[in-house]
C-alpha cells in the first residue's frame, strides 16, 4: 500500500515537468548539427535489445534460490533443513529437505520455463528485421541493432519496432493511421502528425540531408504525455524549433494501418520504450485471509518457540541429577560429555524445533498456492460469466485474491460503460429552446423514410433557422470523428451494391459517434476530413467545406472541446462544446435560460448533456489565439498549464447555440446487481465524472438510489449558500439522529423502519473537505464525511477526476475500520481506483482495455459482478478460511502428542512417529482432502447464494477467520492431541493387548498414536464437507486407504539400504491386535465428539443465516423451492419476524403456502424443479422486489 | 441452470452478428459446459442437524456400553500378581543383593521371595518382569542399535553403526551385538517354585520360547551366516558387549535361541514406549486340562540378582498374569467405552429434546406459516 503511494509520488515528480532536468537529444540519422550551435555530445543509449526475461543461463540457479529463499516460509524451512544437517537431531534432514527441495525444484522449474518462453520472445521481437536509413539507402538490420537517432523506414501493416518521432510519411499531409490495439486495445485508428518542417522529407535520399535534433525528456511510462522539441537546421539559418508532443510519437507495439510507409527517427529504444516501461509489475495485493494466516502463523512460530523453550528448561531441570542425564544403560559419547552446557543447551533447544517444526507445514504453502491457482480457473470456466458478443469470460490476472472477493465492503464503481452500456444514442437536441427529436432511432440505424424532424416547438423565424443550422455545423465541425471508409477494408463490391460507400465514425468518444450520427438523421451529414478541410454535406445535398484551422482538444478538466474553422466564404468560428457547467460561465448571449432548463430536464431523465456555444473571430484575434497557442505548444516546461491557460484565454465570451442530449443506456441487469449489492451489506459507491443530474439519475435507475431514499447533498452548490463545516455539521446530525433512535443491528438494513440515506458529493466539494486546513482541522473533517459515509447506504460522487476516484478509495481503505475495498471501471481513467483498492476488477468495455489489463479481474458486464462476488467470492472465502484454519488444526494434532511425549522420554527429543509418518502426513496422508475441499467445497448451493445476497453478510469482516474461531480450532487440536495420546498411553500402560501375551515397543505406540490422528483429522474434515461429489469420495476414502497400504507395504519387508527396520511389522502386528482395533475406534469417536456436538448445538440453538438456509435446504429435498420466503429464515430478528408475521396483506399467504405444500410434499419434484427453473428465477427477482416494497 | 440454456439459445442470435469495432473475428472461448466446469457436479449434501446426527449418537451409545462392560468384565477375570522385588528397603529379602552390587562379581547373588496364590491361575500364565523409571525411549538409547548387524550382515558385524556409539568398539574390536540396548540387556535370572502343602519344591517349567514376535525371531533377527555353522566362529574377532557376562553366542544352549536370535535378546531390543515398562519373560504353559496351571498355594521366586536398578531410582517387578482375547488386565478400555458410550447416550437425550425444541423452530416453523 505505501509502496502504491511512493510509486503514486514518483510518477508525480516524474511527469510534473517543474522537475523534468534531464533531457535527451537525440541527432537525427547520427549527423552532427552544424557548428557552432552545441558541443555536440553523443549520448549514450541502450540499444534496442528487449529483455524481458529475468534470468541468464549462468545466473539462474543462484538467482532463483535467492528469490525463492527470500521468501519467508521457504527461509524457514531452509533454517531448520541446515539445523538438521548441523547438529545432532532427533529426525533425519530429510524429513523437511525433501519437501523443501521439491517444493523449490517445482517452483524453479515453472520459473525456468517461463523463462525460457520469454527468452524465446525476447529472441524473436529482438531478431526481427527492421530498415534503417544510412546514407540514404535502405539497410536492414536486426531489430537489437537500432540506435537512438537511426531513421527508421516502416511499412503498412508493420509494428513499430521501438519509440519514434515521425518525421514524413507517404501522404502529402504528413500524417498516419496507427492502431494502438496490442498497447491499449483501442482499435479505433488514430492519426499521427508529422512536423510540417520535416514531412517533405519523404525518400532516402532528402532524409540524408536533413539535419535537425531532437530534445525531448527522458522516456516515462505515461503512454499519452510526451513533451519534446525538434530543431532543424537548414543552411545558415537559425534553427527551426518545432514543438513535438504525443501525437508526433510512434509507440512500440502500435501498428502502422492506412498508410504506406513512414519515415521515424528513434528516440527510446529497448527497454526504455514506453511499452517495456509499461511491464513493471505492479504492486503485489496481499488480501486479509493472508494476513490472518500470517498473525496466525507468527503465534504458532511462538507456541512453538515456548515449547521448545519449555522442553528445553524441562531437560536440564529434568537431568540435574546425573543418574536421569547419564544412566549406566545409557551413556554418553565422550565428545558430547565434553561439549559445554551450554552449547548443550542450545542445541537441545534446536532440536526441540526440529522435532516441532511440522507444526508450520512447507506445504500449507504450497497447497494454498496450489487452491488459488486452480480454484481462479473455476471463474474463467465459468458459463454464466461468459458473454456473447464480446466473446469472452471472465478473466483472472491475479488468484492471489480470490478470497478477497468474498470480503467486500465497499464497492466503488465507474458510471459509464460500467453500469451503463457506453452505447450512446442521440435522443435529442434543443436550439434556442427549440427540441428537435430524430425519429425512429435504432441502434445507430435509420430506418427509411425516418430522416423527419419533429419539431416540438416548430417556431424558428429566419433569425432561428440561422441558428439551428450553424448549431447542426457546429456539432459536424467540432469532434474528432473519423470516417472509416468501409471500401478500403471490405473491398469494392459493398460500394457497388449500394451505390456509395458506406463508412462509418471512429471515435474514441462515443458520446461524439453518437452526436455526429445524430445529425446524420437530422440532415447534416459530415464526410470526410480531407486535406485540412472537413466536408459536410447539408440538407440541400451540397457540400460544404470547412477548413479546419485548430483543434483544442478535450481534457477532462475543462469537460470541453474547441475547433476553429474557417467557412468557405472566409469567416472564422470558434465553435465549443462542453459539459454545461463549463459553458455556461462563458457565454455572454444566447437564450441561456431555455436551454439551461432543458438541459436540467434532460439530466434529471439521467441523459448526458452537451452544450454547443460558437464565437466569430475577426482574424486579428485568430492571429493572437495562433500566437497563444504557438507558444504554449512549444514551452517544453509545465506545458500542460500553459496551454490551459492559453486555452481558458480563448475559450470565452461565446454565444450560446444549444444543447444536446444523449442517452446511455443502463447495462443488462444492472439495477438488479446493485440491489443484490446491497443487501449483500455492500455499501455502493458510484464514481463518475458527470454531471450530479445525470449520475443521480442513472442512480435512481440502477436502484442505487430508492424513493424511500433520503438524499444528502454535499456540493458545491450548497456550500456556496452554508459553509462546508457547517454543511458538514448538519448532514451528520441528521444521519447520527436516525442512528441514535434505532438499536444497533446490522440485519435491520433491509426492514423498512430504517431510513437509508443516500449521499451525493462532487469533486470540488470532496477536495475541500480533503484539502488539509492550515489549523490542522481536517481530520476532522475527513472523519465527519467518513461517519456521514458509514450510514450512507449509497454515495454518488459527481464531478470526479481520475486521480480523485483513487482519493475516494483510499480514503475509505484507510478509514478507521479497514474496509475491503473493490473498484470497477472500464476506462483508463479508473486505473487509479482500480490499482488502489484491495479487489481491481476491470470491465471488458469499449474504452480500450487499459481498465482489463490493470485490473485483479476483468469481467465482461457490470451483471457478472454478482456472481463473482456472491457466488465465487463466498465460496472462495469459505475454503479458503477452512483450508487455513484445517491446516493449523491438524499440525497441533499431529505434533502436539510429540509434545507430549517428551514428558515421558525424558526430554530426550524422540520422536514419537517414525519417519517416514513425519515426512508423508503433510504431503500424502493428508493433502489431497483438504485440497479438493478447499476447491470443491459448497457448503450452499450456488443458487440460493445468487438468489439470497444476504448470505455474504454471514461471512463478512473476515469472520470466518477471527480469533475466537482460531483458537477454537486450536483448542480442538490440542484436546484431539490429548486424547490421541492419553487414550494410547492408558492402553499401553504397562499391560499387554495381545491376546499371545507379547509386548509392543515405543514405535506400535506411535503407529498406534498416528493412525487414530490421521483417521481423525481426515473424519473431521469429512465431517466438515457439505458437498460429496464423487471426487471427495476418491480422495477422503482414498487417502485413508493410501495410508493403510503405505504402512502394509513400509512394514512389510525390511527395507534394503535403511541403517534401521524399525517398523519391520509394526503396523501388522498393531492391527493383529483386538484391543488396538477397539482402541482406535474409541479415540477417533472421542475426538469427533465434542466439535460435531458442537456444531450441532450451534446449529440448534444460535444457527446462522447460513445454517438456516441449509437446514431449510435440506428440509425441501436438495433445491430449495423457489417459493421459499428465505427472508423468514433471516428470522434471527424477532422484529422482523414479527413483522412479516402481522403483514396485513394476508392474502399473499395462502397462495405461498399452498406452494410449499406443492412443492415440499410432492413426490415428482425434481421434474418440476428443473422444469420450473427457468420460471422461478424470475419470479425470484420480482418477489425480491415485493419484498423490499412491503 | 435455467439461465445457462437462455445464454446457449442467444449465442446463436449474436455471436455471428455483432463484432467489436475492429471487426476482429469473434473466436468462441465459450467455457464447456461440463459439471465439473460449472461446479455443478452432482453431490450428496449432508448437513450435521440435531435431527441426523441423533440415530448416531443412540447408536454408539447402546453400541459402546455393552462393549465397555465386556471388556471391563473380561479385564476383571484376569488373574494378575505382581511381585517387586527391588530390595530397596531393608526388609525386602533382595535387599543385601541390591546393596552390594558390581557388575564384574563372580558369584551371582541369589535372593528368594515367596508369596501365595489366593486363587488358581488357569490357562496359560504368562511371566513378565517389569522395570519403572528405566527410560527405554530415551532418544539417544533408542537409536543406538545397528539393525543390520542383528539382521546377520557380516559387514556390519564387524563394522558396525555409528549410532552405536559409545557401545561401538571395545578394545578394537567391534561389539555385537553393539549399542546401548543391547549392552543393558535385562540379565536377572527367575525361577518359579511351588511349595506343595507337604513341604516339597517343584520347579515350575518356563517355557522361553514365543516369547517375541515371530516375524522379529524369523525376518528381522538372524545369525550371521558363515562358512561355518559354528557362532562362535562366526563371532570370531567381535567382542562382547562390556555389560554382558557371556558373549553373544553363548546366551542358551539351544541352537535356535542362541546369537541374535535369543528371544530374551529380542524381546529387550523392542524398545518400550514409556518409562515403566514389563517385558515378556516366560510362558508357564498349560499341561493338563484338570489342573489349574498354577494352583492356589504358596511359591517361591527365585532371583539371580544381576541387574542393578538403584542408581537411577528404578524398581524392578516380577508378573505373573493369565491373558484373554484382549490381553492382559486393563480397565482402561472397558471404563472408556462405557464413560464414552454413556455421554453419547446422554447427548442423545440433550439433541432429542433441542430438536423438539428448536430443531421445528429454526426450519420449518417459519415455512409453514
Amino acid at each position: 500500500m505505501d509502496f502504491n503511494a511512493i510509486r503514486n509520488l514518483i510518477s508525480r515528480y516524474c511527469t510534473g515537468e517543474e522537475n523534468w532536468v534531464d533531457s535527451r537529444t537525440v541527432y537525427i540519422g547520427h549527423r552532427e548539427p552544424p557548428p557552432g550551435t552545441e558541443a555536440y555530445i553523443p549520448q549514450r543509449f541502450p540499444d534496442n535489445r528487449i529483455v524481458s526475461s529475468k534470468y541468464t543461463f549462468w545466473n539462474f540457479v543462484p538467482k532463483n534460490l535467492f528469490e525463492q529463499f527470500r521468501r519467508i516460509a521457504n527461509f524457514y524451512f531452509l533454517i531448520i533443513f541446515l539445523v538438521q544437517l548441523i547438529i545432532d537431531t532427533p529426525t533425519s534432514p530429510i524429513t523437511s529437505g525433501l519437501p523443501l527441495f521439491f517444493v523449490i525444484t517445482v517452483t524453479a522449474i515453472k520459473q525456468g520455463y517461463e523463462d525460457w518462453l520469454r527468452h524465446k520472445a525476447d529472441n524473436a521481437v529482438n531478431q526481427c528485421p527492421v530498415h534503417i536509413i544510412q546514407h540514404g539507402k535502405v539497410v536492414r538490420k536486426q531489430s537489437h541493432k537500432l540506435r537512438v537517432g537511426d531513421i527508421v523506414l516502416v511499412k503498412e501493416d508493420e509494428t513499430f519496432p521501438c519509440d519514434l518521432i515521425l518525421l514524413s510519411t507517404s501522404r502529402d499531409d504528413g500524417t498516419c493511421f496507427v492502431t494502438t490495439a496490442s498497447l491499449d486495445g483501442e482499435s479505433s485508428h488514430k492519426t499521427y502528425y508529422a512536423v510540417q518542417d520535416t514531412k517533405s522529407f519523404n525518400t532516402e535520399q532528402e532524409l540524408d540531408t536533413l539535419r535537425a535534433t531532437i530534445e525531448c525528456e527522458q522516456p516515462q511510462p505515461d503512454l499519452y504525455k510526451f513533451v519534446g522539441r525538434i530543431n532543424i537546421y537548414q543552411e545558415r539559418d537559425e534553427p527551426i524549433a518545432r514543438p513535438l508532443g504525443s501525437e508526433n510519437v510512434l509507440l512500440r507495439g502500435a501498428t502502422l494501418k492506412n498508410t504506406e510507409y513512414v519515415y521515424a527517427v528513434a528516440i527510446y529504444t529497448g527497454m526504455e520504450t514506453k511499452m517495456a516501461l509499461n511491464y513493471q509489475s505492479k504492486s503485489q495485493k496481499r488480501s486479509a485471509v493472508e494476513k490472518s494466516m500470517n498473525a496466525f502463523l507468527i503465534v504458532y512460530l511462538c507456541i512453538l518457540l515456548s515449547k521448545a523453550l519449555i522442553n528445553t528448561v524441562l531437560k536440564y531441570v529434568w537431568q540435574a541429577n546425573p543418574n536421569r542425564d547419564e544412566p549406566w544403560y545409557n551413556e554418553k559419547t565422550e565428545s558430547e560429555r565434553q561439549r559445554h552446557v551450554l552449547i548443550r543447551a542450545f542445541t537441545d533447544f534446536l532440536a526441540f524445533m526440529v522435532l516441532f517444526n511440522y507444526i508450520i507445514p512447507v506445504s500449507m504453502y504450497v497447497t494454498v498456492e496450489m487452491q488459488k491457482f486452480l480454484g481462479s480457473y473455476f471463474i474463467t470456466w465459468d458459463e454464466e460469466m461468459f458473454d456473447d458478443e464480446i466473446g469472452e469470460g471472465a478473466l483472472v490476472n491475479t488468484s492471489d485474491l480470490n478470497e478477497e472477493l468474498g470480503q467486500v465492503e465497499y464497492i466503488f464503481t465507474d458510471k459509464t460503460g460500467t453500469l451503463t452500456e457506453n452505447n450512446m444514442e442521440f435522443i435529442e437536441c434543443c436550439v434556442d429552446g427549440h427540441v428537435y427529436v430524430p425519429h425512429a432511432i435504432c441502434n445507430g440505424q435509420i430506418l427509411p423514410g425516418a430522416l423527419g424532424i419533429d419539431m416540438i416547438d416548430s417556431s424558428p423565424g429566419p433569425d432561428g433557422k440561422e441558428h439551428e443550422e450553424l448549431f447542426f455545423r457546429a456539432l459536424c465541425l467540432c469532434h474528432t470523428v473519423q470516417v472509416k471508409e468501409e471500401e478500403t477494408v471490405d473491398g469494392i463490391k459493398r460500394g457497388i451494391h449500394q451505390g456509395k460507400g458506406t463508412s462509418f465514425y471512429i471515435s474514441s468518444s462515443p458520446d461524439e459517434v453518437a452526436l455526429v450520427e445524430g445529425m446524420k438523421r437530422l440532415g447534416f451529414t459530415y464526410l470526410r476530413l480531407k486535406d485540412n478541410h472537413m466536408e459536410i454535406l447539408n440538407r440541400e445535398d451540397e457540400i460544404e467545406r470547412f477548413e479546419l484551422l485548430e483543434v483544442l482538444n478535450f481534457d477532462s478538466v475543462r469537460r470541453r472541446m474547441s475547433v476553429i474553422v474557417r467557412s468557405g466564404t472566409g469567416e472564422l468560428y470558434l465553435f465549443c462544446k462542453g459539459a454545461d457547467s463549463s459553458i455556461f460561465p462563458r457565454v455572454i448571449s444566447g437564450k441561456v435560460e431555455q436551454v439551461r432548463a432543458r438541459v436540467e430536464h434532460n439530466a434529471v431523465e439521467g441523459l448526458r448533456t452537451l452544450c454547443v456555444a460558437y464565437k466569430l473571430l475577426t482574424f486579428e484575434e485568430y492571429q493572437d489565439i495562433c500566437q497563444l497557442l504557438e507558444t504554449a505548444k512549444l514551452a517544453l516546461q509545465e506545458r500542460d498549464k500553459k496551454l490551459a491557460e492559453a486555452y481558458d484565454a480563448i475559450e470565452r465570451d461565446f454565444i450560446l447555440l444549444g444543447a444536446t442530449a444523449v442517452e446511455d443506456r443502463l447495462q443488462d441487469k444492472a439495477a438488479d446487481t446493485i440491489e443484490s449489492l446491497h443487501k449483500a451489506g455492500m455499501k455502493v459507491w458510484v464514481l463518475t465524472g458527470d454531471k450530479m443530474e445525470t449520475a443521480a439519475a442513472t442512480c435512481y435507475a440502477s436502484k442505487l438510489f430508492r424513493r424511500s431514499t433520503q438524499i444528502l447533498e454535499l456540493t458545491t452548490k450548497r456550500t456556496e449558500e452554508q459553509n462546508l463545516h457547517d454543511v458538514l455539521f448538519d448532514l451528520s446530525r441528521t444521519v447520527l439522529r436516525q442512528h441514535g433512535s434505532l438499536t444497533r443491528d446490522t440485519f435491520s438494513g433491509l426492514s423498512n423502519e430504517f431510513q437509508d440515506y443516500g449521499l451525493i458529493i462532487d469533486g470540488a466539494t470532496l477536495t475541500a473537505v480533503m484539502k488539509p486546513d492550515q489549523d490542522g482541522s481536517t481530520g476532522n473533517y475527513k472523519e465527519i464525511f467518513l461517519e456521514i459515509c458509514r450510514n450512507c447506504s449509497a454515495v454518488l460522487c459527481c464531478r470526479m477526476a481520475p486521480l480523485q476516484k483513487a482519493q475516494i478509495v483510499k480514503l475509505i481503505k484507510f478509514s478507521k475500520e479497514h474496509p475491503i475495498t473493490l473498484a470497477i471501471g472500464d476506462g483508463a481513467n479508473d486505473v487509479s481506483m482500480i490499482l488502489e483498492a484491495h479487489v481491481g476488477i476491470g470491465i471488458m468495455g469499449k474504452e480500450g482495455r487499459q481498465a482489463a489489463r490493470n485490473s485483479d479481474y476483468a469481467i465482461p458486464k457490470f451483471k457478472h459482478l454478482k456472481k463473482m462476488l456472491l457466488v465465487h467470492g463466498h465460496y472462495y472465502y469459505i475454503r479458503i478460511a477452512e483450508l487455513v484454519q484445517y491446516f493449523f488444526y491438524k499440525n497441533v494434532c499431529f505434533i502436539f502428542p510429540q509434545f507430549l511425549y517428551q514428558f515421558f522420554c525424558g526430554f530426550s527429543q524422540q520422536p514419537l512417529y517414525d519417519t517416514a509418518y513425519l515426512t508423508l502426513y503433510n504431503i500424502s496422508f493428508t493433502s489431497l482432502p483438504i485440497l479438493l475441499y478447499s476447491l470443491i467445497e459448497q457448503h450452499i448451493n450456488m443458487d440460493i447464494l445468487k438468489r439470497d445476497p444476504s448470505l455474504y453478510r454471514d461471512i463478512a469482516k473476515n469472520s470466518l477467520l477471527r480469533w475466537r474461531i482460531f483458537i477454537y480450532w486450536t483448542f480442538l487440536g490440542v484436546f484431539d492431541a490429548v486424547v490421541f495420546f492419553f487414550g494410547a498411553y492408558f492402553l499401553f500402560d504397562n499391560t499387554t493387548f495381545t491376546s499371545n501375551g507379547q509386548m509392543f515397543g515405543n514405535w506400535t505406540f506411535g503407529t498406534l498414536v498416528f493412525t487414530v490422528l490421521v483417521f481423525t483429522v481426515t473424519l473431521k474434515l469429512a465431517l466438515d464437507t457439505h458437498y460429496w461429489t464423487w471426487i471427495n469420495h476418491f480422495v477422503i476414502w482414498g487417502s485413508l486407504l493410501f495410508y493403510v497400504v503405505f504402512s502394509l507395504l513400509w512394514g512389510g519387508i525390511i527395507w534394503p539400504f535403511l541403517n534401521y527396520q524399525r517398523m519391520y511389522y509394526v503396523f501388522m502386528q498393531m492391527l493383529s491386535s483386538g484391543p488396538a482395533w477397539l482402541c482406535i475406534i474409541l479415540l477417533i469417536t472421542v475426538s469427533l465428539l465434542p466439535d460435531v456436538v458442537k456444531k450441532v448445538m450451534c446449529r440448534a440453538l444460535w444457527p446462522t443465516t447460513t445454517e438456516r438456509i441449509q437446514n431449510a435446504d435440506k428440509l425441501y429435498q436438495g433445491h430449495l423451492s423457489e417459493f421459499t420466503p428465505l427472508s423468514s429464515l433471516h428470522a434471527s430478528h424477532h422484529k422482523a419476524a414479527d413483522a412479516h408475521h402481522l403483514n396485513p396483506r394476508r392474502s399473499e399467504h395462502p397462495s405461498k403456502k399452498l406452494m410449499y405444500t406443492h412443492w415440499g410434499g410432492g413426490a415428482d419434484y425434481c421434474t418440476f424443479s428443473s422444469s420450473f427453473g427457468h420460471l422461478g428465477l424470475h419470479s425470484a427477482y420480482s418477489w425480491g422486489g415485493h419484498e423490499t416494497s412491503v | 441452470m435455467a439461465s445457462g440454456y437462455s445464454a446457449k439459445e442467444e449465442d446463436g442470435h449474436h455471436s455471428g452478428a455483432l463484432g467489436p469495432a475492429g471487426g476482429a473475428a469473434v473466436r468462441s472461448r465459450k467455457p464447456d459446459n461440463t459439471a465439473f466446469k460449472q461446479q455443478r457436479l452432482p453431490a450428496w449434501q449432508p448437513i450435521l442437524t440435531a435431527g441426523t446426527v441423533l440415530p448416531a449418537f443412540f447408536i454408539i451409545g447402546l453400541l459402546f456400553i455393552p462393549i465397555g462392560i465386556g471388556l471391563y468384565v473380561t479385564s476383571n477375570n484376569i488373574r494378575e500378581l505382581q511381585i517387586d522385588y527391588t530390595g530397596t528397603e531393608s526388609s525386602s529379602p533382595c535387599f543385601a543383593c541390591s546393596q552390594n552390587y558390581s557388575w564384574n562379581m563372580t558369584t551371582p547373588c541369589v535372593c528368594s521371595v515367596s508369596f501365595s496364590l489366593d486363587q488358581p491361575f488357569e490357562s496359560n500364565v504368562f511371566m513378565y518382569y517389569g522395570l519403572s523409571n528405566f527410560y527405554q525411549n530415551h532418544r539417544r538409547y533408542v537409536k543406538s542399535r545397528d539393525d543390520s548387524q542383528l539382521n546377520g550382515n557380516l559387514n556390519s558385524l564387524k563394522e558396525p553403526s555409528k549410532e552405536c556409539e559409545p557401545y561401538r568398539t571395545n578394545d578394537g574390536k567391534p561389539i555385537a551385538p553393539c549399542g546401548a540396548i543391547a549392552n543393558s540387556l535385562f540379565n536377572d535370572t527367575l525361577a518359579l517354585y511351588y511349595n506343595d502343602p507337604n513341604g516339597t519344591e517343584t520347579q515350575i517349567q518356563l517355557v522361553k520360547r514365543g516369547i517375541a514376535w515371530w516375524t522379529d525371531k524369523h525376518v528381522k533377527f538372524r545369525n550371521p551366516v558363515g562358512d561355518d555353522s559354528n557362532l562362535t566362529a562366526i563371532f570370531q574377532g567381535t567382542a562382547k558387549p562390556v555389560n554382558w557376562q557371556k558373549p553373544v553366542y553363548e546366551l542358551d544352549s539351544d541352537p535356535e535361541n542362541n546369537g541374535f536370535i535369543n528371544e530374551d535378546l529380542i524381546v529387550w531390543m523392542r524398545t518400550a514406549a514409556l518409562p515403566t515398562f514389563r517385558k515378556l519373560y516366560r510362558i508357564i504353559e498349560k499341561n493338563s486340562s484338570t489342573s489349574p496351571t498354577l494352583p492356589r498355594g504358596n511359591y517361591t521366586l527365585k532371583i539371580t540378582y544381576n541387574y542393578p536398578v538403584r542408581s537411577f531410582e528404578g524398581r524392578k517387578r516380577m508378573i505373573l498374569s493369565t491373558i484373554s482375547w484382549m490381553g492382559g488386565k486393563n480397565p482402561f478400555l472397558g471404563i472408556a467405552y462405557i464413560t464414552v458410550g454413556s455421554i453419547c447416550f446422554f447427548l442423545g437425550v440433550v439433541l432429542l429434546i433441542i430438536h423438539h425444541k428448536y430443531g421445528s423452530r429454526s426450519s420449518s416453523a417459519d415455512l409453514t406459516h
